[in-house]
């Protein structure tokens, strides 16, 4: 109703220096985004400015109740696209209150690798592409296919247009603005193979950012899938059959890939994640096994191949990087619903810190 | 429909000095908020500049029919987040046209305590955490619930995000800024354990003022859900079985607490509210038996527990209290419908000036 909105929409900074703070954390699955608000007597711009907080761990899986405390330590400000004015989405990593993290912060062992002298010194890029599926509210099935029934066969929906073949675009655009709007550097979207499927790309961003942007991109979209009536998933297989699966493919550099001669030392770098290919695929995401296959552009799970412009790889890299003979890979083993500060991290620590 | 929102939103300032006055009192049961409006000749700011007006206490349980007038004295002013403009809420107490407050005026007796000199030295902080139940209009179940059914069990949905897990984001928003539009002192929001259900903070507020913000926030939000087409409740157990209830925890401080040596002041506190447990609970809120059980971060309603971090016990004490050996404690036992008037004004009656 038009009064509503003008509540939702009124712009404070006409009536007060208050600004409206969104603490955001990751819950006890590792997956599901948590977050609350609280009020702030000005304008913020230095996360290390802002107060620690807590919250009750007890409900979600993170502490016992009878000391349910979780801490809350700010990490990165966003713009709040939603709030808008001078109000802003804080992520934050959980600890104990006796300041160690807690088993579901991945965040903190991944600062300290891009910490690490010899990982700073290479300035590792990210970009990361995340795919996700869009489903109906009340049944669990993509939007747009028909109750109990299937859409066409893939093929016209992979950047299609059109009712017929791409379902769910208001959200992926809502999406694109308001995470240019928050500071996320997004660098494209596009519809994915399976319809009801889409695409959003973060990067480049520098070490420990590419978490940080991706997960709140992931908030920004589950806020607007909220206010969309429907929900999100981040399963890499959401359909079985002749579907494609959703992924989280990585894009990866080093100063050293960058420059000339790079090409040789992105062959090291892929040779090197080859001798660890279990050790990742175990931290890649849970239930990437229904979709690593070797079918719908996807290397089965127990295969590590790589090839230049080869989407059936595990690791391809572009032509441009072969012909300009430096640039960058890209990771396509990657689920949907991996951590990508784990993901991002241990790229860095097999390829710049591990010694064979 | 365009035209009847251009009416609401006409910016009277552009015509006239006059400004609407909403006067809100509490109705007969206690709970009821009742509001009606006058125009005056021009902006007020003090609320003691402010004509006291009457209304029909017949129509509100408050008085009999043959001498009907009950007085309002107007006690504070917020501005009308609804209105806009220099339009104005007045949150008022209730009195016999003989100058004495009626028995449902709880505001008189907490004035007196709070203007106590002992207590008034030591300036009584309040940080009221108000939840609440957001509820269907045509079938008293909550909303985002299947009619006739259940959602999927707690666990995801404490300060969740998506469609599948938050129910109402605009009511709570639209709340959020409105209260800080009209001054209301809101320190933050989260989404509750039970689907459907929220919290909002007011604090820290001195005194009286506690009493006052939290009934007018209460006010705002009823207005909110009326414009959304949903009920509001504060019903401290809406749902029997394993869901939450709703509370209403009392963050409270002195300065003798806030300042150094304030732990010892603070467990000398809970001493003497331990030993005036019963009379406290007989004042927080109807319904609390069916609430406090000793599950669902609860404790049982006969049993008096204090205790660090934990939310079991009827008040807890925060780790960082206890680590900087001052600050505050929360009572956990207050419903969601207490009355605020009562329960502040106990609080401080207990801890400043009752001796065992």
């Amino acid at each position: 109703m038009a009064l509503l909105s003008d509540l939702i929409n009124l712009n404070l900074s006409d009536t007060t220096e208050k600004i409206i703070a969104e603490y955001i954390w990751i819950g006890g699955s590792g997956m599901d985004l948590r977050s609350k608000a609280r009020t702030l007597s000005g304008p913020v711009s230095d996360p290390h400015k802002l107060p620690k907080w807590n919250y009750d761990g007890s409900s979600t899986g993170q502490a016992p109740g009878e000391d349910s405390e979780v801490i809350l330590y700010p990490q990165a400000i966003f713009k709040d696209p939603f709030r808008r004015g001078n109000n802003i989405l804080v992520m934050c990593d959980a600890y104990t209150p006796a300041g160690e993290p807690i088993p579901t912060n991945k965040r903190h062992n991944a600062a300290k690798i891009f910490s690490h002298p010899d990982v700073l010194a290479e300035e590792t890029w990210y970009g990361i592409e995340q795919e996700y599926t869009l489903l109906q509210n009340t049944v669990k099935w993509p939007i747009g296919w028909p109750l109990g029934g299937y859409p066409g066969p893939q093929g016209p929906y992979y950047c299609g247009i059109g009712a017929d073949k791409a379902f769910g675009r208001d959200i992926v655009d809502s999406h694109y603005k308001a995470c240019l709007y928050a500071g996320i550097n997004i660098s494209g979207i596009n519809g994915e193979v399976m319809p009801g499927q889409w695409e959003f790309q973060v990067g480049p961003s520098v070490g420990i950012s590419a978490g940080d942007e991706l997960w709140v991109a992931r908030y920004i979209l589950e806020r607007i899938t909220e206010i969309a009536g429907v929900v999100v998933s981040f399963d890499p297989k959401p359909i079985q059959g002749d579907w494609n699966g959703a992924g989280a493919h990585t894009n990866y550099s080093t100063k050293s890939m960058r420059n000339d001669g790079g090409y040789e030392i992105i062959k090291k770098a892929i040779e090197k994640l080859g001798l660890r290919h279990k050790e990742h695929i175990a931290a890649y995401g849970e239930g990437n096994e229904r979709r690593l296959t070797g079918r719908h552009e996807t290397a089965d799970i127990n295969t590590f191949l790589w090839g230049v412009a080869n989407r059936g790889a595990s690791i391809r890299v572009g032509r441009d990087t072969e012909k300009a003979g430096k640039g960058y890979f890209e990771d396509r083993r990657p689920a949907s619903n991996m951590d990508p500060y784990v993901v991002t991290s241990m790229i860095a620590e097999t390829t710049i810190l591990w010694k064979p």
